[in-house]
């Protein structure tokens, strides 16, 4: 429990001995003793007694007893002898009571988990946080509606699977309603059929474009239409729009049940900064509610983008930074009687949604949604606490993958490593054709083949064989789709 | 007509109290009362079941010691502190000692300290002796009754036996002027030399606030299985092994180091509060003593302790239940931890968590300042009124001597 102040080394092999003859001849032994142990380095002189007495490990000897050293210091500590030696009743020890003295160690013979054990365990574990869960957490918890709007990509299974599985570990009831650019796809269908929740596939006839700034703005038409789904079939619960590719904690979907009819979150947005002669660490860009001492909606968190003006990706896939707009969507969350025709003190500073979207009205945040934005609640602690991170990151848009990401049958041709060149040079991509044309876009992009190229070829020594790759490539024409 | 109305005026008053009832049920679903031997007495209220006359001692017994050192005040043996101001503004307290129940003598034994901050008892007897000799010449109330009504604070190791290695302890035994004298201490062992009749067991001191700042959300899930930090060999007083702790702190590491249930370890991380209360069981094995700060912060933190030290007798025994609510392993079944705490019940476990849920449970192990109802404090003064009124044995008569004021060791009686 606590460490005693170690004033008496050698007190308690001494006092067992006090009875024996010769007053000064047990002084003299102990200074021998504390000499050589100076000279040696450790206290031996309690082993010597051991060695030369055969003292007493104390009475409580069952058989299973089983005397272990642990890690010892250098010098070699042979274990005492075995407790077969009945032991003189130590000092002032009752008849009955614990025993001072020297225990030994019991370990059982084998010291390691039993499976069956840790098992029931965690059923222990899972039993006591749903009581947890029920006594202190959400009471009457509204069911979730998630928006999710997805295209079939390269990185769309890594993206959705991560969502995929915080959404079964939501513990309320809820609605994933993905909206799918490009019409249902068999991949997307695949993905989602693997998840045990309630999934309504839309399609939404128009491709993804390349740009991202047509992107957001498509994802954002995409978000309408599932909307315009939620109001039409008058689904009931809390609206939280879930990007496939942003990160989401547990807490948020038990934060959002708070909401009356509009809340707003703070997004921890990760794009990465470059570092240009910046030292330290900047901190995370948060975008989301700002309020006042007092816990009132006085202004919003945007994202400020000079820092990153030079730097910023203008098409999917090509590896620079990519930047959100000013309030992602991500970062809002509402009731869905919001979006009712009729729906009992539905508040008067919300827009019908049938008159959003038409002639040509660019929906950027679901602030547009509203007439009035002061009524918005700002949840998470006032927007202090970071419940969801935003981030996008894709392959180039003309990468290639094996359908479900699985080889079958399995690669045949085995390259040894050192033969396996990268292609010199990628093939030219459709945006660096456009390129040419329009003026303001840099000439980034290919600046930066160009110099991982020549990293490439100054790590490679051996002469680099052409047609290895073309073999490559064949074998995934082979297996694409 | 007339008993018509009385029967239905009492239908009524039943019913209303049964509405009554019923709300009452369904708050206490989430929280037990918590009785123990002597009955529901947790919430007792001390003021006006018995008065206490607390001895001005000179200050060289109490506030100059502390003057001297003020690490005192954070320590686990606090509580001496705590307790004399406590009293000194506690309306039990009478400035009329023929009116007195108990008497109280403010010593403070426990705050001759070393540089690393622990305690030294050495002259703790001796302090003691001389405390008492004052009071005994100043008052006639000590040799009236040889101190069997007088009560007084001893939070160390082994009591008043005023040693921190068991062996010396035992040999020690209790200071033989407290022989008849009641004594509050931390330390308790069933049919151990240092622990006498009638002794009141605390709890030792854990600092309230600073338990407080490092509260958590309730709804955190309790994901930690068993979680315990502290040593597990003490190199430097025990390096074979063996001594300390019976050798039970060695046999958890041996058994379970590599078991992914037990979350152990020597390393004391700034979060240790916070772990606490994500764990569901919290290791509270005796270490050269058998009491540790442990039992306290498991119950402020509502992890259940699984005590693992034979005979141990813990803090107000009468009034609390400990059987219901923590767990109890004997020192040789340590090795089949893991089965046993895997193996009870989940209704016993959401039973004691329910039962350390109960926010008079956590005030009864705490020594907030000032002074809260329902405290140790309380509970301390709950305790001595129990004992209310004194027998006979108590009182002497004229010319009895009991005590044996040359016995113990010669070096006790030199003066202080």
């Amino acid at each position: 429990m606590k460490q005693t102040a170690a004033q008496q080394p050698n007190r308690q092999a001494f006092t067992a001995f006090r009875s024996s003859p010769g007053v000064l001849f047990w002084p003299a032994v102990h200074v021998l003793c504390c000499l050589l142990s100076a000279a040696a380095g450790f206290r031996f002189s309690r082993l010597l007694f051991l060695l030369l007495f055969s003292p007493s490990p104390p009475s409580s000897s069952s058989l299973h007893h089983r005397h272990l050293l642990r890690q010892p210091p250098p010098a070699i500590l042979p274990s005492p002898p075995p407790p077969h030696i009945h032991p003189p009743p130590p000092p002032a020890a009752a008849s009955n009571g614990v025993v001072v003295g020297r225990h030994g160690i019991r370990v059982r013979p084998w010291p390691h988990p039993n499976a069956a054990e840790v098992a029931r365990a965690h059923e222990i574990l899972a039993r006591l946080q749903q009581e947890q869960r029920r006594r202190y957490g959400v009471k009457d918890p509204r069911p979730v509606l998630v928006v999710t709007p997805t295209y079939a990509r390269t990185f769309q299974a890594l993206h959705l699977t991560g969502l995929l599985h915080s959404l079964m570990l939501v513990p309320h009831p809820l609605t994933w309603l993905v909206v799918e650019a490009g019409g249902v796809s068999n991949e997307t269908a695949a993905l989602l059929a693997r998840s045990r929740l309630a999934v309504v596939h839309l399609p939404f006839h128009e491709q993804m474009p390349v740009r991202w700034h047509d992107r957001h703005r498509l994802e954002a038409r995409m978000r309408l239409h599932a909307l315009r789904v939620i109001r039409e079939n008058q689904l009931d619960g809390i609206i939280v729009f879930a990007d496939d590719s942003n990160v989401h904690r547990l807490e948020l979907f038990d934060e959002v049940q708070k909401v009356e009819w509009m809340g707003a979150l703070s997004v921890g947005i990760l794009a990465h900064s470059q570092r240009e002669g910046e030292k330290g660490q900047s901190p995370l860009p948060i975008q989301g509610p700002a309020c006042n001492a007092s816990g009132h909606l006085i202004g919003w968190h945007t994202f400020n983008t000079l820092p990153y003006a030079k730097k910023a990706a203008a098409f999917v896939g090509d590896g620079a930074t990519v930047l959100p707009m000013k309030l992602e969507w991500a970062g809002f969350v509402m009731n869905s009687r919001l979006l009712w025709r009729e729906a009992e003190e539905k508040p008067g500073w919300v827009r019908d949604l049938d008159e959003v979207g038409i002639n040509g009205e660019e929906i950027e945040s679901p602030l547009d949604l509203l007439k009035d934005a002061s009524s918005v609640e700002p949840l998470g602690n006032c927007g202090k606490k970071v419940l969801l991170w935003w981030l996008r990151a894709e392959a180039r848009s003309d990468s290639k993958f094996p359908a479900g990401w699985v080889m079958d049958p399995p690669l045949e041709i085995i390259v040894p490593a050192k033969r396996t060149p990268w292609p010199e040079a990628p093939p030219d991509l459709a945006f660096q054709v456009i390129a040419d044309d329009e003026d303001h876009v840099e000439v980034h992009p290919s600046k930066k083949t160009r110099s991982s190229r020549s990293k490439r070829s100054s790590r490679k020594k051996k002469k680099r064989e052409a047609h290895v790759d073309a073999q490559v490539s064949d074998l995934f024409n082979r297996q694409e789709k | 007509m007339g008993s018509g109305t009385w029967i239905l005026a009492l239908l009524v008053l039943h019913s209303v109290f049964d509405g009554i009832y019923g709300l009452e049920q369904e708050v206490n679903h989430r929280t037990e009362r918590i009785s123990g031997s002597a009955g529901d007495v947790l919430e007792d209220d001390p003021v006006g079941r018995l008065k206490v006359f607390v001895y001005e001692l000179p200050s060289k017994y109490n506030k100059k010691i502390l003057h001297k050192d003020p690490r005192c005040l954070n320590h686990m043996f606090a509580a001496e502190i705590y307790m004399h101001r406590f009293l000194l503004s506690s309306p039990v307290r009478t400035l009329n000692p023929e009116e007195a129940d108990w008497f109280y003598a403010p010593v403070y034994t426990t705050c001759d300290l070393t540089p690393n901050g622990l305690p030294l008892p050495f002259k703790s007897p001796r302090m003691m002796r001389s405390a008492i000799e004052l009071i005994s010449t100043n008052w006639p109330f000590w040799n009236r009754t040889e101190g069997a009504d007088h009560f007084f604070v001893v939070p160390h190791d082994f009591g008043a036996c005023f040693h921190y290695q068991e062996e010396k302890a035992i040999e020690r035994g209790i200071l033989q002027l407290l022989k008849r004298a009641t004594l509050v201490q931390t330390f308790g062992q069933r049919n151990h030399v240092c622990l006498k009749d009638g002794s009141i067991t605390i709890p030792p001191y854990a600092p309230p606030q600073k338990m407080q700042t490092h509260l958590i959300p309730p709804d955190t899930p309790r994901s930690i299985f068993v979680y315990f930090r502290g040593l597990f060999y003490d190199v430097g007083n025990d390096p074979e092994g063996g001594y300390y702790a019976r050798g039970a702190r060695a046999s958890v590491w041996e058994n379970f180091k590599n078991n992914p249930l037990f979350d152990i370890s020597t390393d004391h991380p700034t979060t240790y509060y916070e772990d606490m209360q994500r764990a569901v069981f919290c290791l509270c094995p005796l270490g050269w003593a058998p009491w540790s700060p442990r039992l306290v912060e498991a119950v402020v933190f509502g992890c259940i302790p699984v005590v693992i030290a034979d005979d141990i007798v813990l803090p107000f025994a009468d009034a609390i239940p400990w059987e219901e609510i923590g767990v109890f392993v004997a020192e040789e079944d340590v090795p089949k931890l893991d089965t046993i705490l895997t193996s009870i019940p989940i209704e016993v476990i959401l039973r004691k968590q329910r039962l350390l849920a109960n926010p008079s449970m956590k005030q009864a192990m705490l020594f907030p300042q000032p002074a809260q109802p329902g405290d140790a404090f309380h509970q301390i003064l709950n305790g001595l009124a129990r004992k209310l009124p004194h027998n006979e044995g108590v009182y002497l008569k004229p010319g009895q001597k009991i005590l044996n004021w040359t016995a113990g060791p010669v070096g006790d009686l030199k003066p202080w």
